[in-house]
């Protein structure tokens, strides 16, 4: 389980994240839906500590992260698994090397263990004859499956993917979200997703956060999401002439 | 003021370059890795260089001695000092800080501007480390190791030009050439040209980890480092001389 409690964020003099408490359970999808700009990124980079926060408090397992030192943190961090919107492979190693690297740098795994482990990740995300090929030579869809393989290859307990499905058509997408959705309900894993596809809200959305200017303005399961008459959600939600047909 | 905090910056860093690399195995993987693609790749446009700038200077030493009591060999001597004291050290290391800074930059820029460096310490690596210190190791070794291969074929440029042109024969170059050789010059410019490799790298590195932004942020990052690391080169250049020679 991960706790934001407070948490605060400004950029100069401007406020991103304001006042932020909440919690994120394990083996459920938490979704965190927003506008752009809305500050979704920037709540996760300071989850994951790529950003410091101002004040406030992360716990990781009752484990006070947001206080630690870059060593200490180290340790929780070979719990985390994080898919970037962009990806981020590594674009000088091939898949496999991708896939491998966690397992190079922390495990001690022989060589044949590590590419039995890097094959089943990479039969987790359905690409199994892909070990070779570059990042370049890789379609979009590919590199965020190749980014969660590498994600999930040292067993994560918490799972961050920053729009996992943003730019990919609804079929892909949709392989996408199922796959973190098994994933996550098969070891148990604390997931949290940013997103804006309303999709993957009603199919995976265990726990949906929405944040709207900088504040946590409201949470619920995606039963609930379609239900409330909170005026900013709805805007949100039925945005677009699809989502307002299917509402009526 | 912009000065003294990238100043700072790049010394915070650098305290996060020099610490013990998190696996020893692929640190020295990658030294291996960078000695080619620091060195190796660099060899052919060294060697280029060196030859024409060896073949100059023969020719310029040979057309300002008009005083018949000079003896032709001072060609040989004043090359094999040219390059050996100046040429080979600081233009050669010159033109790496222009091929090695900016790929360095740019390779480093570019994997900070795709969040492949959010990514390294997400996975609890420390980033800085795991990709500066390798390129300053490996650069900090190999770069005098071409800096010798440029002072041989500076010479032997030298020769040629001799030859080709017959203004001073094979015997009397090669004979100044051995003339009054002291091995501290070599000493002097192997450790000038360590220290130039040491600043190209980590400046290009710090340049690289820097960047903000995206693609043309990157361009920026790796003509500072060349700007950078030149001018750098070029001060220190006259203060290891002083400490060194004087
Ligand atoms: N490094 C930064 N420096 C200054 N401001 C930033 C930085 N990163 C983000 N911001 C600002 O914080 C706000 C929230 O950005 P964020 O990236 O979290 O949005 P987002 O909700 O992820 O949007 P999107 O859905 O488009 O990805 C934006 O107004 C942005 O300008
Ligand atoms: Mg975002």
């Amino acid at each position: 389980m991960i706790k934001a409690i407070n948490i605060n964020k400004s950029f100069g003099d401007k406020h991103v994240l304001k006042n932020i408490t909440t919690e994120f359970l394990p083996g459920q999808n938490n979704l965190i839906i927003g506008q752009s700009g809305s500050g979704k990124t920037v709540l996760m980079k300071c989850l994951v500590g790529l950003f410091g926060i101002d004040s406030g408090e992360i716990l990781y397992d009752d484990r006070v992260f947001s206080k630690m030192s870059f060593k200490q943190k180290k340790s929780i961090r070979k719990e985390i698994g994080m898919l970037f919107q962009g990806g981020a492979l590594f674009d000088y190693m091939t898949v496999e090397e991708n896939v491998m690297f966690p397992l190079n740098m922390f495990s001690n795994m022989s060589l044949d263990e590590r590419k039995k482990r890097v094959d089943f990740c990479l039969e987790r995300v359905h690409l199994e004859h892909a070990n070779k090929l570059m990042p370049s030579e890789l379609s979009g869809g590919m590199i965020k499956r190749v980014a969660i393989a590498r994600a999930i290859s040292l067993n994560p307990k918490y799972l961050f993917c920053d729009e996992p499905n943003s730019g990919l058509d609804p079929q892909t997408a949709n392989v996408i979200d199922n796959l973190i959705d098994e994933i996550t309900k098969e070891y148990n894993i604390t997931t949290i997703i940013n997103t804006h596809d309303m999709n993957s809200v009603v199919e995976i959305g265990d726990k949906v956060a929405f944040i709207y200017k900088g504040e946590l303005w409201w949470e619920g399961g995606k039963e609930d999401i379609l239900n409330t008459d909170n005026k900013e959600i709805n805007e949100f939600v039925f945005a677009s002439e699809l989502t307002r047909k299917l509402k009526q | 003021m912009r000065l003294i905090s990238d100043l700072g910056k790049y010394l915070l860093l650098m305290k996060e370059v020099f610490v013990r690399p998190d696996r020893m195995r692929y640190f020295f993987r990658q030294v291996l890795v960078e000695f080619q693609s620091l060195g190796i790749d660099s060899l052919g446009i060294v060697i280029i260089i060196s030859m024409f700038m060896g073949a100059v200077v023969a020719i310029q030493t040979a057309y300002n001695i008009d005083n018949p009591l000079i003896p032709l060999t001072m060609v040989g001597f004043t090359v094999r000092q040219s390059i050996i004291l100046e040429f080979s050290p600081t233009m050669i290391s010159l033109v790496l800080a222009g091929k090695v800074g900016s790929r360095v930059a740019s390779e480093i820029g570019t994997m900070r501007v795709t969040e492949q460096i959010d990514a390294l310490e997400i996975m609890g690596v420390n980033p800085a480390n795991f990709l500066i210190q390798p390129k300053v190791f490996a650069a900090v070794i190999i770069f005098p190791a071409i800096i010798i291969f440029s002072m041989g074929f500076a010479l032997f440029g030298g020769w040629l030009a001799c030859v080709v042109t017959n203004i001073v024969t094979s015997n009397d170059y090669i004979t100044g050439l051995r003339s009054w050789f002291d091995p501290y010059t070599i000493t002097y410019a192997l450790i000038k040209t360590a220290v130039f490799a040491f600043i190209i790298t980590s400046v290009a590195g710090f340049q690289g980890y820097e960047t903000k932004g995206g693609a043309l942020e990157v361009g920026t990052a790796s003509t500072k480092a060349v700007v950078y690391s030149s001018i750098l080169i070029i001060v220190s250049n006259l203060i290891l001389t002083q400490l060194l020679l004087a």
